[in-house]
C-alpha cells in the first residue's frame, strides 16, 4: 500500500537530501577540507544533542544541565564497543551493551506495568526496585555475553572487514543511546518530582559524577582502554557526514512525529500548567519521564556519534561548564522550537570553530570566546525569544484543521448565545 | 439531608463522608458530610478561608485526606492520583484561570481529549493509518466540541490572548471535553462584570442540561449563587453549618453570623421576629 506524502514532507525530505548531496560534492572535489568537514559533522552532532535537551527543556519545560551527562555516557560506551571491535579484535563490548540494555530494558517496561497498579507508591522505593533490576539483568548480561562472545565474533568476521566495522559502529551508536536512556530512566526517576530550578541542580550533579567517573574510568570503572584522565585515543573514525545526516533527520522527524500528536500535546501541557495538566487527566510524572528518557537518547545517539568524528575522547570535553552549550543553543536558536535548533547548532559550529578560528588573527583565536558572547548577547537584546522564537518550518508545524461549523443534529443545534 | 431531592431513591453520584484534611497543626476541612446526586446543581459558600477549594482539592486528588472517605460512583477514590481521577468522570476548573496560555484554544481542548487518544505512542512515532485516522477524528470532535460553545472561529488563537471571560468559558468547555459526570466549579465568576456573569449564568444552566451533568461550584458572588444553585452547602472554619435551599440559606442565623458576624445575626432574627410578629 502507497502511503500519500504530505507537500511540506517531500519538501523537508527533498531538502535534506539536496543539502546532503551538495555538501557531500563540496567535500569530495575539496572545495570543503577536512576542517570544514570536520565542524560541520560536530554541528549535526549538536543539533541532534540540542533537539533532546529542547525536548526536555523547551517542550517538557524541565531544566536540565544533565543533558552533557548523557552525551558523555553515549560517547564513552560507543566509543568502548568500536575500540574493542577494532583493537582487540573481540565483540565482548558489543555483546555484553546488547544484552545489559535489552534485559535491563524488557525488565524496566515489565516493572513498569507491574508497579502502575500499586497506589501511592514512593518514587525512592520504585527507583530502589528499579536499580536493584537493572542491576542483576547487568550482571546476568556479563556472565551470559562471555560465554557467547566467541559465537558472535566469529559471525561478524564472516562479513567483509570494513562492513563488519560500519556494523558494529551503528549497533554501538543505537545501543550507546539506549543505555543513555535507561540511565536517565533511573536517575529521573526520584529527582523528576523536584521543581525546576532544584531539577536543574539535580541533573548539574549528575553531570559532574558523570566527568569525575570517566577521569576515572581505567582505575574506578575498570576499564583500562578508556586511560582516564589521559583520554581515550584509537577510536575508529567511523562518523562519515552521512551518518550525521542519517541520524539528524531521523531525530528531528522522530521528535516531530511524537510532539505533533496528542502525546507531544501532553508533554507540552507539563511546560504550559502542571496543575491544570493533572486535572485534565495528563499523568504528568510519566510525560515528564518520557521527555527525559527521549531527550537523554539523543544525547547518547548524539555522543556516540561525537565519539567517532575525532577518534579520540577527553573527560574535558565533558566538563559540566560545556555543558551549557546545548543550552545555549536552543535558547539561542528558540525554545521549543525544532527549526531554530538545527539552525542554531550548525551556526554555533560554524561561527565558534570555524569563522572565528580563522578570521581572528593569529595568536587572538582564543578571542573568539569573548566575540562569541557578545554575539549572544546582542542576539538575544534583540530577540529575546530567541532567533526563531516559536517559528517552524510547515513540515515541523502542527497543522490546525479549517474551522468546522458544529454538525446540524437537533440536539446540537442548543449553541450558547456568544457573548463579548 | 437529601429528603426533598426527587432523585433520592438513586445512589449518589458523590458522597463525601467525615472528610478532613489538616496541614500540620491546622484542621483546614474538619469532617464535612456531602451528598450529590445525579444531576444536582450545587454551591459551596463560606467566608474566606472556611476551607472551601481545600475540599474541592481533596476530592479532585490533588491533596491525600487526613481522615474520612470520598465515595464517587459507589467508588473510594480518596488519595487516588488527580489524573486518575479525571478519567474516573470528575472535571474541575480553577479560581485563578488555569489554562495551557500559550497553545491555541483548539490545543487546549485537545489535551482533555488525550486519555481518550485512540492510538498509542508508536502509531503517532510511525505516523501509520491508525494515526491518520484517529488524530483526524479527535481534531474534529474538538471542533465539533468548540462549536457548541461558540468557539469554533477562534481555535487557531492562543489561549493567553482571549478576553477574560472566553477564558473562563474555554477553561470550563475543556473541562467538559473529556465528558465528566461531576464538574467542580472553583469561582467561576470570579473577577467578572455584571453582564458576564450573566453570561455565565446562562452557561451553567446550558451545561448541565447539555451534558446532563452534576454541577459542584464555589462562588462569592452571591447573585449568581442564589440565581444557579438549587442546594447550598455553606462552610465556615472548615466546618459545614448549614445546607438547604438559596432562601432557607438566607434566612439562616448561622450562615449570617459567619459571613457578618454574631450581632447582624441576632439583628437578623429580630428583624424577622418583627416581620412575623
Amino acid at each position: 500500500m502507497t502511503k500519500k506524502f504530505s507537500k511540506s514532507t517531500l519538501w523537508f525530505l527533498g531538502a535534506s537530501i539536496l543539502a546532503y548531496a551538495v555538501l557531500e560534492i563540496l567535500i569530495s572535489t575539496q572545495i570543503l577540507n577536512t576542517f570544514w568537514n570536520t565542524i560541520i559533522r560536530i554541528g549535526g552532532v549538536m543539533a541532534i544533542v540540542s533537539i533532546g535537551l529542547n525536548l526536555i527543556y523547551g517542550f517538557n519545560g524541565q531544566f536540565s544541565l544533565g543533558q552533557w551527562g548523557f552525551y558523555a555516557i553515549g560517547a564513552y560506551a560507543a566509543a568502548d564497543v568500536t575500540y574493542r571491535w577494532s583493537i582487540n579484535k573481540s565483540a565482548d563490548g558489543l555483546v555484553v551493551l546488547f544484552l545489559a540494555t535489552t534485559l535491563s530494558g524488557i525488565v524496566i517496561l515489565w516493572l513498569r506495568k507491574k508497579l502502575a497498579n500499586i497506589r501511592g507508591l514512593d518514587p525512592l522505593s520504585a527507583f530502589t526496585i528499579y536499580l536493584a533490576a537493572t542491576i542483576i539483568m547487568s550482571a546476568l548480561a556479563w556472565w551470559v555475553g562471555i560465554a557467547v562472545t566467541p559465537a558472535v565474533t566469529g559471525a561478524l568476521n564472516i562479513l567483509p572487514a570494513p562492513v563488519a566495522m560500519q556494523v558494529v559502529f551503528v549497533i554501538a551508536v543505537l545501543l550507546s543511546a539506549i543505555l543513555a536512556a535507561e540511565i536517565s530512566f533511573l536517575f529521573g526517576l526520584p529527582i523528576l518530582s523536584l521543581g525546576s530550578d532544584y531539577f536543574g541542580i539535580a541533573t548539574l550533579g549528575f553531570s559532574i559524577i558523570v566527568k569525575i567517573l570517566l577521569d576515572n574510568s581505567d582505575t574506578l570503572l575498570g576499564f583500562v582502554e578508556m586511560k582516564g584522565a589521559r583520554g581515550m585515543v584509537g577510536i575508529p573514525k567511523e562518523t562519515s557526514l552521512f551518518w550525521v545526516f542519517f541520524f539528524l533527520v531521523v531525530s528531528v522527524v522522530l521528535v516531530r512525529n511524537l510532539l505533533r500528536s496528542s502525546y507531544g500535546r501532553a508533554i507540552i501541557s507539563v511546560r504550559e500548567d502542571e496543575i491544570a495538566a493533572k486535572a485534565m487527566g495528563i499523568d504528568i510524572a510519566e510525560y515528564k519521564i518520557l521527555a527525559f528518557v527521549l531527550g537523554s537518547f539523543l544525547a547518547g545517539l548524539a555522543g556516540g556519534l561525537y565519539a567517532h568524528i575525532n577518534g579520540f575522547l577527553h573527560p574535558n570535553t565533558f566538563n559540566f561548564i560545556k555543558s551549557f552549550d546545548p543550552m545555549i543553543i536552543i535558547v539561542f536558536g528558540g525554545l521549543g522550537s525544532i527549526t531554530g535548533t538545527v539552525f542554531a547548532a550548525f551556526a554555533w559550529a560554524l561561527i565558534l570553530e570555524g569563522v572565528l578560528r580563522l578570521f581572528l588573527p593569529q595568536g587572538f583565536e582564543t578571542w573568539r570566546f569573548v566575540v562569541y558572547p557578545l554575539l549572544l548577547l546582542v542576539t538575544m537584546l534583540l530577540r529575546p525569544k530567541g532567533i526563531f522564537g516559536e517559528y517552524e518550518i510547515p513540515f515541523l508545524r502542527q497543522i490546525l484543521p479549517p474551522i468546522r461549523k458544529p454538525a446540524e443534529t437537533p440536539e446540537n443545534n442548543s449553541t450558547v448565545e456568544a457573548q463579548s | 439531608m437529601t429528603g426533598t431531592n426527587p432523585s433520592a431513591a438513586n445512589d449518589p453520584l458523590l458522597k463525601v463522608t467525615d472528610l478532613s484534611k489538616n496541614f500540620g497543626g491546622l484542621r483546614a476541612v474538619n469532617r464535612i458530610n456531602l451528598e450529590l446526586f445525579p444531576g444536582d446543581l450545587a454551591g459551596l459558600i463560606g467566608p474566606n478561608g472556611a476551607g472551601k477549594t481545600t475540599a474541592f482539592n481533596l476530592i479532585t486528588g490533588v491533596y491525600y485526606p487526613t481522615e474520612g472517605q470520598i465515595n464517587f460512583k459507589g467508588q473510594d477514590i480518596g488519595g487516588l492520583a488527580p489524573h486518575v481521577i479525571n478519567q474516573m468522570g470528575i472535571a474541575r476548573t480553577f479560581q485563578n484561570i488555569r489554562l495551557f496560555p500559550s497553545l491555541t484554544v483548539l490545543e487546549n481542548v485537545c489535551i482533555a481529549y488525550h486519555s481518550h487518544a485512540g492510538y498509542s505512542m508508536q502509531d503517532a512515532i510511525l505516523r501509520n493509518n491508525k494515526f491518520e485516522v484517529q488524530e483526524k477524528e479527535l481534531l474534529e470532535k474538538a471542533q465539533d466540541f468548540l462549536g457548541i460553545f461558540n468557539m469554533q472561529d477562534r481555535q487557531g488563537e492562543i489561549a493567553r490572548n482571549l478576553p477574560y471571560g472566553q477564558q473562563r468559558r474555554l477553561e470550563i468547555a475543556r473541562a467538559l471535553a473529556a465528558d465528566p459526570q461531576l464538574l467542580l466549579l472553583d469561582e467561576p465568576a470570579a473577577g467578572m462584570n455584571p453582564n458576564e456573569s450573566i453570561a455565565l449564568m446562562d452557561l451553567i444552566h446550558f451545561i448541565r442540561d447539555r451534558f446532563k451533568l452534576t454541577i459542584l461550584l464555589i462562588e462569592h458572588q452571591m447573585r449568581v449563587v442564589m440565581g444557579v444553585c438549587e442546594k447550598i452547602t455553606v462552610m465556615d472554619f472548615g466546618e459545614v453549618i448549614a445546607y438547604g435551599k438559596p432562601d432557607e440559606i438566607q434566612s439562616d442565623p448561622r450562615v449570617i453570623e459567619a459571613y457578618l458576624g454574631r450581632g447582624a445575626a441576632e439583628l437578623s432574627e429580630k428583624l424577622q421576629r418583627s416581620k412575623t410578629q
